[in-house]
């Protein structure tokens, strides 16, 4: 379980690093399907709770096809839509970053960012003296 | 492992349908969505094959409301039973903090639940999870076949063939009529809810 602590430091790395470049909905869950963190930019709705658990099932086949190919993991996903797109991202064992953005934000920036984002996080989840 | 957010105050809960396929674990799932559509937020999630069989989960959430100023969410998923499809239902386990497994009381059944309970077993041991320590519940589902005439199992039968060693709750039930679905529902809860309440309170 994280702190609180933790969780606004998550918050933090997600506003400045994901939404401040202008992605429109990002959710940071547990591989079990859970929100641990969501954000948007109050321009559209999205079942996020729902969309969870479908991501976390689509990346646990993505995982499962990994290793029946003899890869020990994909570590990213990325579907392009007309005119939004999802960017999956795992940030370590137990949780996932996923980013949704419009056609208006090039896939490298997102990457670039989502990249940033999760050294952050990771930083959050490792450094012990966060209380 | 259920989720705790002490930030915003949510705790989240996934409690997972699983058994021998045909045996009526959507139809659960369908019920309670229709019995409970006032406190369900979204839509129930079915990915099916053409068949209108599982592929890959069933997904319902639905608030409990707040226990100790913790806003509660069920998340009920089912699991496809299709034998072909096991690594798909190891995929569903994970996470899990509540099984309710639901027998096929058909005679014709008798093994595959056996073998689904076993398969089940084994799947969770993937996660590191023990199945005695797990909160479950058994539904013995389709009592009412036993009307028309189809050849049913004994309640007897099926504790002593999926029971005997658990010994937890099990209900008879009509996952079609309705009959002990909610029974079924508010158990799993219960003792899920009491078996995290170390992690909460």
């Amino acid at each position: 379980m994280l702190n609180q602590s933790q969780l606004d430091a998550i918050d933090h790395a997600i506003e400045t690093h994901l939404m401040a470049a202008g992605l429109d909905h990002v959710i940071y869950m547990d591989m079990g399907g859970n929100t641990i963190a969501k954000h948007d930019n109050g321009k559209s709705r999205l079942d996020s709770t729902a969309f969870a658990a479908l991501a976390a099932g689509n990346f646990a086949a993505v995982d499962a096809m990994a290793k029946l190919v003899g890869e020990s993991e994909f570590s990213l996903l990325f579907h392009k839509g007309e005119r939004s797109s999802i960017h999956f991202s795992k940030v370590n064992n137990d949780t996932l970053l996923v980013s949704m953005f419009s056609k208006d934000i090039s896939l490298g920036m997102v990457r670039l960012k989502v990249t940033e984002a999760i050294k952050a996080i990771n930083r959050v989840l490792t450094d012990t003296t966060i209380v | 492992m259920a989720l705790i957010n002490v930030k915003t105050k949510e705790v989240q809960i996934k409690i997972v349908y699983y058994g021998p396929g045909r045996g009526g674990k959507t139809t659960n799932l369908e019920y309670i969505n229709h019995t409970y559509r006032d406190q369900i937020k979204t839509e129930m999630v079915s990915l099916k094959t053409h068949d209108d069989r599982t592929l890959f989960f069933d997904f319902l959430p639905f608030d409990v409301g707040r226990i100790k100023g913790f806003d509660v969410t069920i998340q009920l998923y089912t699991v496809p039973g299709q034998v072909k499809y096991n690594a798909t239902r190891r995929l569903v386990l994970r996470g899990v903090d509540g099984i309710v497994f639901v027998a096929d009381v058909q005679k014709a059944q008798r093994a595959k639940n056996i073998e689904s309970l076993n398969q089940m077993y084994e799947n969770l041991e993937t996660y590191n999870l023990d199945l005695f320590k797990m909160p479950v519940v058994m539904q013995y589902n389709k009592v009412d076949l036993g009307k028309s005439n189809t050849p049913i199992l004994a309640s007897e039968i099926l504790q002593r063939d999926l029971n005997s060693i658990l010994r937890v709750p099990a209900f008879e039930a009509s996952a079609i009529t309705g009959g002990n679905v909610i029974p079924t529902l508010k158990k799993i809860i219960s003792i899920t809810l009491a078996s995290i309440q170390d992690q909460l309170f």
